[in-house]
């Protein structure tokens, strides 16, 4: 369960989709990090992710967590954008047989889920085919 | 670092134990153990759990186990990195003897799952994964690895047949062992025709979720002919690696590069390669899991893992036997017990205690224990004097 000062700490990376840039090597941290993976640097800038990218792989969730009750079975898939980033996200508006790897798959703003009555309202990006 | 020796193992029955709390399963197996050791003290022990806290509301496992176990007020820790927490609390126990600090210690293992239902066990396992990048997208376990089974099956041609042929062998030797939840055969048919729980794995390419613990005793190598009758066995290495958490942020989605790290370690400090290796207990939480593994610890080339237990080299009696106790899938899964339950199983093998499921003339088996995706691995090579 998310707390509101949770949530609300992540809505730059959910909403904005905001990655950190090293300055020294250029890797593109998503979420941010305050060490780069790659060169240990500690200076980034904030861009923006790319907003298109290709399935590295997939799946159909056919047994889910309470909170996605009203959604399963869905789809979900490991992209790589164009800027190098990997995410993992539900796939929407997909046919299952369509899944495939290296699909071209665009980041959509859309409902994640809801937690529970009296909960929050979960938003983030979710992956959607390019047709 | 003095040798160090496994002097005593302990193991009840698995499954869904509704009678029996937390506490009475780890102290069942660890009084196992000091009757198998035959020893009359324990002056440390570990207790490795991946989250009681979500499983039955109880923290602070180390001080309430030495307790009920009658052996307070002995130092008591519980070690937690997931569904490795068993072979990492084996692995401070081995330093604890090996560092000098203490001679006689247990490490054990326990998870006591079915005191939640499916929803609450399927969000205290999910919390091995990234909480925050990728349980909110609604991932699961089976479906991290199903995504890792994609990745496999495109890159390598892996096929779903060949993952199914992995769960039948494992119940087979399942089936000969007393101690395992699921102990019955399956055929590669009923593997593929259960119910589809993440594309392409059915339930019956995951194991279950189970009650269960495990314990072992070791002691310093030169003193286990003074402390017990049992045919000592020797921790030849003892290694540790971790990798991302998140799946997404791994270079290669079907490679486990922990695992690997970890073998690397353990063959180094063995002095020893993988086909010196008599059998090995490997964590085949998923079907998908056993075919990556044994890629990761050189048994097989990297990509030439889907075929292993279809072409017979992974059975008892083949090439590399690779799981004769039934392994998660059949044995069961009490995440926090695994590590120490596969420590359990290759002594049995080492000392020829292995009874219908004996790899013949085992002198040398490991043991790999894996958090998560594969965010940590521990592996351990023990071997008979």
């Amino acid at each position: 369960m998310s707390t509101s000062a949770r949530y609300w700490r992540e809505i730059p990376q959910r909403y904005r989709y905001e990655g950190a840039k090293c300055k020294g090597c250029g890797e593109i941290s998503f979420p941010p990090r305050i060490v780069c993976k790659s060169c240990g640097g500690r200076e980034f800038d904030t861009v923006e992710l790319a907003k298109q990218g290709k399935l590295l792989t997939h799946t159909v969730i056919r047994v889910g967590p309470s909170q996605f009750a009203d959604q399963t079975p869905y789809a979900v898939g490991v992209a790589e954008l164009d800027d190098g980033v990997r995410l993992t996200a539900q796939i929407a508006d997909v046919d299952f047989d369509e899944l495939k790897v290296g699909m071209p798959v665009k980041l959509e703003f859309r409902k994640v889920r809801d937690e529970g009555e009296a909960g929050i309202i979960c938003y983030g990006y979710k992956f959607v085919p390019v047709r | 670092m003095r040798d160090v020796a496994v002097i005593g193992v302990g193991m009840t029955k698995w499954g869904e134990l509704w009678e029996k709390s937390l506490r009475d399963i780890f102290v069942e197996s660890a009084l196992e153990a000091v009757k198998d050791a035959g020893v009359d003290r324990i002056d440390s022990m570990y207790v490795g759990c991946m989250t009681s806290g979500l499983f039955v509301g109880q923290e602070h496992l180390g001080s309430l186990l030495a307790d009920y176990l009658g052996m307070g007020p002995i130092p008591a820790l519980r070690v937690e990195t997931a569904c490795a927490s068993g072979g990492a609390a084996f692995r401070q126990a081995v330093f604890e003897v090996g560092s000098g600090a203490s001679d006689i210690v247990l490490a054990g293992g326990v998870e006591k799952m079915t005191d939640v239902g499916g929803d609450g066990a399927t969000f205290a396992l999910s919390t091995a994964a990234d909480a925050e990048y990728e349980v909110y997208s609604g991932v699961t376990f089976p479906g991290l690895y199903a995504m890792m089974a994609v990745a496999h099956m495109n890159a390598y041609g892996t096929t779903r047949e060949q993952l199914a042929a992995v769960s039948v062998k494992n119940h087979a030797n399942g089936a000969k062992n007393p101690h395992a939840q699921y102990p019955f055969e399956l055929t590669v048919d009923r593997v593929l025709n259960s119910v589809m729980i993440a594309d392409p794995l059915t339930i019956l390419d995951c194991s279950p979720i189970t009650d269960g613990a495990a314990a072992a005793i070791v002691c310093p190598l030169e003193m286990a002919k003074d402390l017990t009758k049992n045919k000592p066995i020797k921790v030849l290495a003892s290694s540790h690696a971790t990798d991302t958490i998140a799946l997404h942020s791994r270079e290669d989605l079907a490679w486990l590069g922990a695992v690997a790290k970890a073998g690397e370690l353990a063959y180094e400090q063995a002095g020893l390669s993988p086909s010196d290796m008599d059998l090995v207990e490997v964590h085949d939480c998923f079907t998908i899991a056993e075919v990556c593994t044994i890629e990761a610890l050189g048994f097989f080339e990297r990509g030439k893992g889907g075929a292993s237990a279809e072409s017979g080299e992974t059975a008892i009696g083949g090439r590399i036997p690779v799981n004769p106790s039934g392994g998660l899938k059949s044995k069961g899964h009490p995440v926090g017990a695994t590590g120490v339950a596969q420590i359990v199983e290759v002594t049995k093998q080492l000392r020829g205690e292995g009874d219908k499921r004996q790899v013949k003339g085992a002198k040398i088996g490991m043991t790999q224990n894996m958090g998560g995706t594969g965010g940590s691995c521990v592996v351990h090579i023990l071997g008979a004097e």
